[in-house]
């Protein structure tokens, strides 16, 4: 699949963004100065408007966007819109009413939660419901996104936050902690997606064109000389051949180092902003990691192509 | 409204006979032309006359070669467009509404004024059949031609898809697919029509008629013939053994 920059764009930055959003709804410690906690909120609830924005960029009209609330019931993507407007204006009321009044927000906030994870997880199921794209047609897809929001959601507001420790536990063990679990979960998910060719799932030259009974099949002629939106859009090849090597800058960026730098503060009881160092690597990995997920995934019409 | 209405007893689509088709291309020139003065917006073209033409088309033909194990390559010409599924997940993706199947005749369409252009619907179709438009920048695809079928301003051999009006060789053939008596239900039965990549759950109106088996004329003689025909008589056989001895 061609990997548009404004969709990596969006759910690295927006799944952070809301990532963060959920963990200040559930009520992550953060600064008593309310310039400075409103600064956090700002920050985090502008990662998920800047993702959810760059999202429009790859529409053809923009200007229609407001359609999309309107297919909830059968769709992800609208599902995906409207799940993030409530949250991010929950999330704003949330806000002010931290700031400016002493009426109770717990309720509030855990509502701001629910609805920022039903946000990433509308946007997992965007891909994961797609039976064209094996890689993608699983449970572990919204896991992974899940896993990451939470992680990278989890070092801005550790960076940002007052508390060094959450209960007994150093807030740099936990950030270590979610790191590793939501890698892992992304290397089961490689591993997983090794196994899932079209071919596992019983799709070939030869079902696709219903000429398999008859012999093998192959491609002669494509349609036309040129390309297309399809070749483009889907039979996309240009990232599959460096995959190993990216995937290992994945690695290397997005989760050696911030595990690294979280070690470093757990160990050496650095001040928890430090932490902002393993966000910036954690979303730089997850950029490389998300262009991947694009560009390693076959669907079914590069059948009729290749 | 993009839920999937229930099923109609009407299910308009294509047969198409991959026995016939001789792959030259005029279905995909007439869909072309018909539907860029048709439903919806022209069909968008680049660069049209210049290096690298592309543009939106609703139907494509492949070209494929099959092997069998026991006899020669056969060549495929393969027409591709919308398949009209039953199960299409085209229409349940899209956000807006824009991407609807018809109750009344199970046809799938794009209301492209509410086309946002966001392409899932094309990566929720297994088969390519969606296209968006370089130059309107809405999702097109197949109407079946909707505004010919049903108007009555045409003469009534006119009133079919602008792809069966054309072909030459009668490859494609339009009508109710969901009337076990219709004709092309009738066809699909006798020759074993097909659905392309059943495996997909997409339940396409749409069938294949597969090509017919080849008849073998040049096989190869069997051995025992062979060393039987080797051993001429009379005058060659004598020319033989004389070219044997000259070494």
């Amino acid at each position: 699949m061609h990997p548009a920059i404004s969709v990596i764009l969006f759910t690295v930055t927006s799944g952070a963004g809301f990532g963060a959003v959920a963990l200040i709804g559930a009520g992550y410690p953060l600064s008593d100065n309310p310039v400075f906690f409103f600064l956090t909120a700002l920050v985090a609830g502008a990662l998920a408007v800047i993702g959810l924005a760059s999202s429009t960029f790859h529409l053809g009209h923009p200007e229609r966007a407001w359609r999309a609330f309107s297919q909830w019931r059968s769709s992800w993507l609208s599902r995906e819109g409207v799940a993030s407007v409530i949250a991010l204006t929950l999330f704003g009321i949330f806000v002010l009413a931290r700031l400016f009044t002493d009426l109770p927000t717990q309720g509030l906030g855990w509502a701001v939660s629910a609805f920022s994870i039903a946000t990433v997880f509308t946007t997992s199921m965007i891909y994961a419901q797609l039976r064209t794209v094996p890689h993608w047609h699983s449970w572990l897809t919204p896991a992974v996104y899940l896993a990451f929001s939470l992680a990278s959601g989890f070092l801005l507001v550790a960076a940002a936050g007052k508390a060094s420790a959450l209960g007994e536990i150093p807030v740099a063990l936990i950030a270590m902690l979610i790191l590793l679990i939501a890698w892992a979960l992304k290397i089961v998910w490689w591993q997983r997606a090794a196994g899932a060719s079209l071919a596992s799932r019983g799709m070939t030259s030869g079902s696709a064109t219903g000429l398999g009974k008859i012999g093998e099949v192959r491609l002669l002629e494509r349609p036309h000389t040129g390309g297309n939106y399809l070749t483009r859009e889907m039979v996309h090849q240009i990232g599959r051949k460096h995959a190993a090597k990216l995937r290992f800058i994945a690695l290397v960026i997005g989760a050696a180092l911030p595990v690294v730098i979280a070690a470093a503060v757990a160990w050496w009881e650095f001040a928890t902003p430090v932490l902002g160092l393993a966000f910036v690597a954690m979303l730089a990995g997850l950029f490389v990691e998300r262009w991947l997920f694009f560009a390693e995934a076959k669907h079914s019409v590069s059948l009729y192509y290749e | 409204m993009t839920l999937l209405p229930a099923p109609s007893t009407k299910r308009l689509g294509l047969v198409i006979d991959l026995d016939i088709c001789v792959g030259c291309h005029a279905c995909a020139v007439n869909c072309k032309e018909w539907n860029t003065g048709g439903y919806g917006a022209p069909l968008g073209d680049v660069d049209a006359y210049g290096v690298k033409p592309e543009g939106a088309w609703l139907n494509r033909i492949h070209t494929f070669e099959v092997s069998p194990k026991d006899s020669p390559a056969q060549i495929v010409h393969f027409p591709k467009s919308c398949l009209h599924c039953q199960d299409a997940p085209c229409v349940t993706v899209c956000p807006t509404g824009a991407s609807y199947k018809r109750s009344e005749d199970g046809i799938v369409l794009v209301d492209e004024d509410r086309c946002i252009g966001c392409g899932l619907c094309s990566w929720a179709c297994p088969y390519g059949a969606r296209e968006m438009d370089p130059v309107e920048k809405v999702m097109k695809k197949c109407t079946l031609c909707i505004d010919r079928i049903y108007n009555d301003n045409l003469a009534e051999i006119d009133r079919v898809p602008a792809c069966v009006r054309t072909c030459p060789a009668h490859a494609r053939h339009y009508g109710d697919l969901g009337d076990p008596n219709s004709d092309v239900s009738k066809m699909v039965a006798e020759r074993g029509g097909f659905d392309l990549m059943p495996e997909a759950g997409t339940r396409p109106v749409n069938k294949y008629l597969p090509p017919r088996a080849k008849t073998s004329p040049n096989t190869p003689p069997k051995q025992s013939e062979q060393t039987e025909s080797l051993e001429a008589t009379g005058f060659l056989g004598w020319l033989d053994k004389a070219l044997e001895k000259l070494g």
